[in-house]
């Protein structure tokens, strides 16, 4: 096994991404299906919330990978302003839609369960209001690369972006706290707590985190190839213009 | 150093628009307001704190896209960047001016809208005090977010939708201070996590703004 660097070589990383796309995508799909088809009928209803729990196989790998997203573009953006290999900034580029959606899906599925439980479809809780700037800094993430013309400058830029704004997202995270506190209940999976869901439900959730999991590296490397493929087009295109 | 400071203050107070305007808009916020949600006193007591803090911020972001974009097109910024001063430095005197131009007359204007909206007299020294704290945090952000967007034309939009979402947790804390001193709670703890974000910001977010700028002049 060599060094892992090699892969930030993009005709090395198509190889291997292109082998390995079908068989994550496969198995991405296995487990999610699985996960979700387990959690949505073969678990018995929560004898507080009744049916509504079952939101839960959705909504927390959703916002579990929300934020894995951004911390995975920290990680890429970095790797980038360090050792400038392309398919990193690509890979950060890649995730940044992915990472949005999750976060919509999140806010969505939270706002159909709070309404039903909380009697509310919104409230100015510390999670949701922090979800909820999380989805803002996406935005923001996303509108900067599309507004820069130059791809590297995009990057570098971007990259900056991601650091301050992961600054800001944690402290955000703790002011809020001060501001307000909530209708949100605490972490439901940890290693020891005791307030952790029911044995019954935390195995197809785990199974469904795992889902998640899958098909955000399915996505991310897929997109990830797209990325590549549209600035060798553009540098194709570029050189016949040249000749 | 002092020279460039000299001459952005000289800049804003003398090419108009940049000085007068941020605080001219904080005034019409502040008018609107009671349109807004009604003229009943005890209501605007309430919010007083929360809305004036808002107002300002507001008001702030109004000017930040001034910060670079002048030098930008005149070429005065690939000067500043070549001279001797190192652009960290001269990215926090950016800050300082911006700051000193919009920040601090915003802070003079308050107490006059706080009579306005009817704020209780126990909550005029902390929205002051949170103001003067906060509002260095609030010019040092945008600061940097005008150099990330300084490239690109009509950004700024952009530069709103890049810095509000890092203005979160000056405004929580800005607001709760001057909210909770309103009330005559007391206030000493958000206050001091103010200050703490406005030096955290100072410190930090001018090598932010420098390197973003060093990637636009290339």
């Amino acid at each position: 096994m060599s060094s892992v660097w090699e892969y930030a070589n993009p005709r090395r990383f198509m190889a291997t991404s292109g082998a390995l796309l079908p068989w994550v995508s496969g198995l991405a799909a296995l487990v999610l299906v699985g996960g979700l088809v387990w959690g949505f009928f073969f678990t018995p209803n929560d004898f507080r919330q009744g049916s509504t729990v079952k939101i839960i196989y959705i909504h927390v790998p959703a916002a579990i990978m929300a934020t894995s997203a951004w911390f995975m573009m920290l990680v890429t953006s970095l790797i980038w302003v360090i050792r400038r290999h392309h398919v990193s900034a690509l890979a950060a580029k890649a995730a940044a839609p992915i990472g949005m959606v999750f976060t919509l899906i999140g806010l969505f599925t939270g706002a159909v369960w709070g309404q039903p439980m909380w009697g509310t479809w919104w409230e100015w809780d510390p999670r949701l209001t922090s979800f909820l700037i999380l989805f803002l800094f996406y935005l923001g993430y996303m509108a900067l690369w599309e507004a820069v013309e130059n791809p590297d400058a995009a990057a570098d830029l971007t990259s900056v972006l991601c650091l301050v704004g992961t600054v800001f997202a944690v402290i955000s995270r703790y002011a809020i706290l001060f501001w307000n506190q909530g209708l949100h209940q605490g972490a439901s999976l940890s290693m020891d707590a005791e307030e952790n869901v029911a044995d019954v439900f935390a195995y197809p959730l785990w199974t469904c985190i795992g889902g998640f999991f899958l098909l955000f590296l399915a996505l991310v490397l897929y997109r990830t190839r797209t990325e590549i493929k549209a600035r060798r087009l553009k540098a194709l295109i570029a050189q016949e213009q040249m000749a | 150093m002092i020279g460039l400071l000299k001459r952005d203050l000289a800049l804003a107070l003398r090419a108009g628009g940049g000085f007068g305007l941020s605080l001219a808009f904080f005034l019409i916020f502040t008018a609107l307001v009671p349109f807004g949600i009604g003229p009943e006193s005890g209501r605007l007591a309430e919010i007083a704190a929360g809305l004036l803090w808002l107002g300002a911020l507001l008001a702030c972001l109004l000017s930040l896209d001034r910060i670079f974009q002048l030098d930008w097109e005149d070429g005065t910024l690939d000067l500043i960047a070549t001279s001797p001063l190192p652009l960290e430095a001269a990215s926090a005197l950016k800050a300082l001016a911006h700051w000193l131009t919009t920040g601090l007359p915003l802070v003079a204007a308050a107490p006059i809208l706080g009579l306005l909206l009817n704020l209780p007299a126990a909550g005029f020294p902390w929205l002051i005090a949170s103001l003067a704290l906060g509002t260095p945090a609030l010019s040092a952000i945008g600061t940097f977010g005008a150099a990330l967007t300084v490239g690109i034309k009509r950004g700024g939009l952009l530069l709103s939708l890049l810095v509000l979402p890092l203005y979160v947790p000056t405004l929580i804390f800005g607001a709760l201070t001057a909210t909770r001193g309103a009330q005559g709670l007391d206030a000493a703890t958000p206050l001091i996590l103010t200050a703490g974000i406005t030096l955290g910001a100072c410190a930090i977010l001018p090598f932010a703004a420098a390197s973003a700028l060093r990637v636009n002049l290339r």
